[in-house]
């Protein structure tokens, strides 16, 4: 038995491609370790310094990934299932920062909603983890894998606030869809290796390349099938309906969590199947991305314009957004890659710190969301709603701020590609929601103050608002670093 | 070649000037001085640059030239074709002056009573953002500007317009942001067929996408994006349906920057870019354009005679003098489009008069309803006679500023289309009728009730504007300043969208 075990060979491991996926899960083994040892609850303190040191770890060390891509160009590691390139590394490295940001937002937030414990924590890196392995997978069942780890952990983190019933509503609801959305995905995984024959992108890649496939029924029903699942995932509309709820239902810092490190992983991981490995098979999957940048950019923004709850509407303005990052799948080229990759990049800050201020204004027991609480909050603290309108300007794609360069990257790419009318009807899109994030930031300066009141600033949270709002100027006036850097990337894919 | 540094100072006082009223956390009187101070520096220094600017200039080996002065270029982002550009010609020249000009008038003339620092500092940041739209040779960076100038737009509007104030703005944000969805996919589908076809990096700069090979087909689509996005600005008939709400909800200062220098922004838009960068698809859609400017004179004529507030009237008016430009920069000749970069200034200056003429009756009276005011000039006559001088330029009575403009134009573009230049004609009487008419109804007869009681224009206002009759007499008498330094830059545009070389 033991000489058979001994027999199975293992696979070569180039450690460094997968240090930052270990580092997050090892982060998450010591809080998990020193919680089970110490008889009192771990305090806040401690968790937060090692998450922060963790992902600070992470983002570290994709310098040296980097450094190794630049060096041998993009490599495979433990039997081709991960990727080591530059496209993974800077979404790895986004994933990194948006773990810290979201932990020091939850270190303030779990002192006042009497959360205590490592556990938040744990969760939090341990699914980053997935979305990690999302990003670097060069594997089908990698992929899967690191969509569940995401996902599992983000079921608990949304239930998390326990004295909300609307929390674990919303938990209840996401679990559900997700599991489905997950069995979808998983199918669609079955059908396209049925289809082309292994699980592998890179396989799968060069069997489409070198073979013509006369009834690709199958393969075209899998990568509808996994499409159908990583539209779920991102919140693509039609398969868009479970996000506000759970957006609203999760408590405020996870949604943030979720609205930015899902989106990258599963961005990622998206590209990496349809465009990466089933590229030959574009005539199949470019309608049906299509029909989606169609609906998500549209019906985001539209039904975004009747929100009365602050959660609820920045719900709908990220269906709008990953339409537009959807966008750069549909160019199905080079630029296309490079410019969905700059959005999912330069959105994470801002959204964390978006949801960062939701969690400040919304207050203990989240009864701050109505959009009257936001009624002159800049008039009450001018920082704060500075910040805050400066973050939903970039979201809503204002003139310099990244939030423009994003949207102009894909739209650059799409009008490229031969879709000048896709990029008329996003711009259409974009047009209807700068109406309402900027109704919405009129009212942060209007003279009557509505029901809102004074929020306190704790000092963590704060550093997370202003990182958030001066990149989303910084990289708005000076876009070429983080431009050139998702430029280069696409390379380096498989 | 001058130094492009005046530029880059140009667009960062105002921004200092902003950003020092909001760091200091300026009293209302601190902010007022910060803010006339930079607005005023602003002013002497594109007085230099406009003395200074010289027409022609060879570049490289001396084969090629340009009509650009205080030029530089900094690529920021290849990938995305971003750039840093800046540099003037003789179009945009005289419209950087005159936004300087604008908004120094209206941050100490238009005496609004809620006032407040932030006030100030949005002026200034529109400022910036206009300057930085006309001032530069990249149409990515025009762009980013004209967008900008959104922003400030719109809190103005919303934070200090009258009782509907809001729905104002929002219509004027979400037309105008409609319009930019065009403006931005017509802009990046030129680029990337310049990038198809010559290769290298992803580039905005004009002189490039300018050589840029378009079938007419396609031009005409990417030229009505463009006429939607910068017909909604202008505005051109039948996109005018938010301004004349937005002009008459502004405040003074709001309404003089809208029509001024925002409106501009639009024509300056149509020809730069609409007729500079697509002449394949001028033969298309020439005769539309020509009609719908010929309407937009009829119709804001007629609107203005039945306004019943003198606001709207000057709106409207606005509108029908669009018309004559937008005829102008259409007609194909270079001394229509001369005449319509010189109505372009000579406008932005006399409609910045009488907006702040009816704000000074606002401010005595309450009200710029027509039917509440009367007999004006028995005790103001003063005021009276500055308004007569302003309207009178309006109306293009030889010896004004507006006559000379007008004349070019219509000159112009009746030896190339002589039936709408005649139809255009009849428009400058109906100015002269509609805007008499209204002068008649609120300055003559009888001074009833608090009519009676106002007080004539005060010192302050006198000076303000006395830069302005300056101008409306010295350039109705004497225009060959500024025609010298515009024509070589509409003789530019003219012969490169008229390919067989005419020039009427």
């Amino acid at each position: 038995m033991i000489a058979k075990v001994a027999q199975l060979a293992m696979p070569s491991v180039h450690y460094l491609a997968i240090a930052p996926i270990l580092v997050l899960l090892g982060g998450s083994l010591i809080l998990m370790f020193v919680t089970a040892m110490t008889r009192a609850r771990v305090s806040a303190v401690v968790a937060t310094s090692v998450t922060v040191v963790t992902a600070a770890s992470a983002f570290v060390l994709a310098f040296f990934q980097w450094r190794d891509v630049s060096i041998h160009g993009s490599t495979t590691t433990l039997a081709h299932a991960i990727a080591l390139d530059g496209f993974g590394v800077l979404a790895s490295a986004a994933i990194a920062l948006g773990v810290g940001l979201t932990a020091l937002v939850a270190h303030d937030w779990a002192h006042r909603a009497r959360v205590v414990g490592a556990e938040f924590h744990i969760l939090v890196l341990a699914s980053a983890s997935g979305a990690m392995m999302m990003a670097q997978a060069n594997d089908l069942i990698v992929i899967f894998l690191g969509l569940e780890i995401l996902s599992i952990g983000l079921y608990v983190l949304v239930a998390f606030d326990r004295h909300r019933s609307g929390s674990a509503e919303a938990a209840l609801k996401y679990f559900l869809l997700g599991g489905f959305a997950s069995a979808i995905f998983i199918y669609g995984v079955a059908l396209t290796y049925g289809g082309a024959g292994s699980t592998n992108l890179s396989s799968i890649a060069y069997f489409l390349a070198h073979n013509f496939i006369l009834q690709p029924g199958v393969l075209v029903a899998g990568l509808g099938l996994m499409l159908v699942g990583f539209a779920f995932k991102v919140a693509a509309v039609p398969f868009h309906v479970w996000s506000p709820d759970v957006y609203e239902g999760a408590p405020a810092p996870v949604t943030g969590y979720m609205a930015s490190i899902v989106k990258v992983g599963a961005f990622a991981a998206v590209l990496r199947v349809i465009f990466g490995a089933l590229t030959t098979q574009s005539e199949s999957w470019r309608p049906l991305v299509w029909g989606l940048v169609v609906l998500s950019t549209l019906v985001g923004a539209a039904v975004a314009l009747v929100q009365r709850n602050i959660k609820r509407l920045l719900a709908y303005s990220s269906i709008s957004q990953a339409g537009f990052m959807l966008l750069g799948l549909w160019s199905a080229s080079p630029s296309g890659v490079a410019g969905t990759l700059y959005y999912v990049v330069t959105y994470l800050p801002v959204v964390i710190a978006t949801f960062a201020v939701v969690t400040l204004v919304g207050g203990e027991g989240e009864t701050g969301h109505d959009l009257d609480h936001y009624r002159g909050l800049a008039r009450r603290q001018p920082l704060l709603g500075a910040a805050l309108a400066v973050l939903l300007l970039s979201q809503a794609g204002a003139p310099f701020t990244t939030g423009f360069f994003a949207k102009f990257a894909v739209i650059t790419s799409a009008v490229d590609a031969g879709g000048s009318w896709l990029a008329v009807i996003a711009m259409v899109a974009a047009a209807i929601g700068g109406f309402f994030y900027v109704r919405l930031v009129l009212s942060l300066y209007s003279d009557d103050e509505g029901s809102g009141v004074r929020v306190a600033v704790p000092r963590l949270t704060g550093l997370v608002v202003a990182i958030g709002s001066i990149s989303a100027v910084l990289f708005g006036v000076w876009p070429g670093p983080i431009a050139n850097l998702a430029h280069h990337v696409y390379l380096l894919l498989p | 070649m001058h130094t492009s540094l005046w530029l880059s100072l140009l667009l960062v006082i105002p921004l200092a000037g902003a950003a020092l009223i909001v760091g200091l956390r300026a009293s209302d009187h601190l902010a007022r001085v910060i803010g006339i101070t930079a607005a005023a520096l602003e002013l002497a220094l594109t007085v230099v640059v406009a003395l200074a600017y010289r027409a022609s200039h060879t570049v490289g080996s001396g084969s090629t030239t340009t009509v650009f002065d205080f030029t530089y270029r900094k690529v920021l982002a290849p990938s995305l074709g971003v750039a840093y550009d800046v540099g003037v010609d003789g179009i945009s020249l005289f419209l950087v002056a005159l936004t300087a000009l604008v908004i120094l008038l209206a941050l100490v003339g238009a005496n609004e009573s809620r006032r407040t620092p932030a006030f100030v500092a949005w002026l200034l940041v529109l400022m910036t953002a206009t300057i930085g739209a006309f001032a530069t040779r990249d149409m990515l960076s025009f762009f980013l500007f004209f967008e900008l100038t959104l922003i400030p737009s719109y809190f103005l509007i919303a934070g200090w317009g009258g009782s509907q104030r809001a729905a104002a703005a929002l219509k004027f944000f979400v037309y105008t942001l409609f319009g930019s969805g065009f403006l931005l996919v017509g802009m990046v589908y030129i680029a990337v067929r310049h990038q198809h076809v010559f290769g290298g990096d992803l580039t905005f700069a004009m002189s490039a996408l300018k050589e840029t090979p378009l079938s007419s087909g396609v031009a005409t689509w990417i030229m009505i994006g463009f006429l939607i996005a910068f017909g909604i600005k202008s505005p051109i008939f039948p996109l005018h349906t938010w301004s004349p709400l937005a002009y008459a909800e502004a405040p003074i200062a709001g309404s003089m920057v809208l029509s001024a220098l925002l409106a501009k922004l639009g024509t300056y838009g149509l020809l730069r870019f609409a007729v500079g960068l697509l002449p394949q698809s001028l033969d298309n859609v020439r005769p539309v354009v020509l009609t719908l400017a010929v309407i937009g004179i009829l119709y804001g004529s007629g609107l203005a005679a039945v306004s019943k507030e003198l606001k709207k009237v000057v709106a409207y008016s606005s509108m029908a003098q669009v018309g004559f430009i937008v005829l102008g920069i259409f007609a194909g000749s270079q001394i229509a489009t001369s005449g319509a970069v010189l109505l372009m200034f000579n406008h932005g200056v006399i409609t910045a008069g009488l907006f702040l003429l009816i704000g000074g009756i606002e401010r005595r009276r309450g009200t710029s309803t027509i039917s509440a005011l009367s007999g004006l000039q028995g005790p103001a006559p003063v005021l009276a006679a500055l308004f007569t001088v302003v309207m009178l330029a309006s109306i293009g009575l030889p010896g004004l500023s507006g006559f000379v403009s007008e004349l070019l134009v219509l000159l112009g573009s009746f030896n190339a289309h002589p039936w709408w230049a005649v139809v255009a004609t009849t428009g400058v009487i109906f100015a002269a009728l509609y805007l008499l008419w209204a002068y008649q109804r609120v300055f003559h007869g009888e001074a009833t009730g608090e009519n009676a009681s106002i007080p004539d224009a005060t010192t302050a206002e006198r000076w303000v504007l006395a830069p302005i009759i300056v101008l409306v007499v010295v350039l109705g008498v004497y225009p060959a300043p500024l025609l010298n330094k515009i024509n070589p830059s509409t003789h530019a545009i003219v012969s490169h969208s008229t390919p067989q070389g005419v020039s009427r």
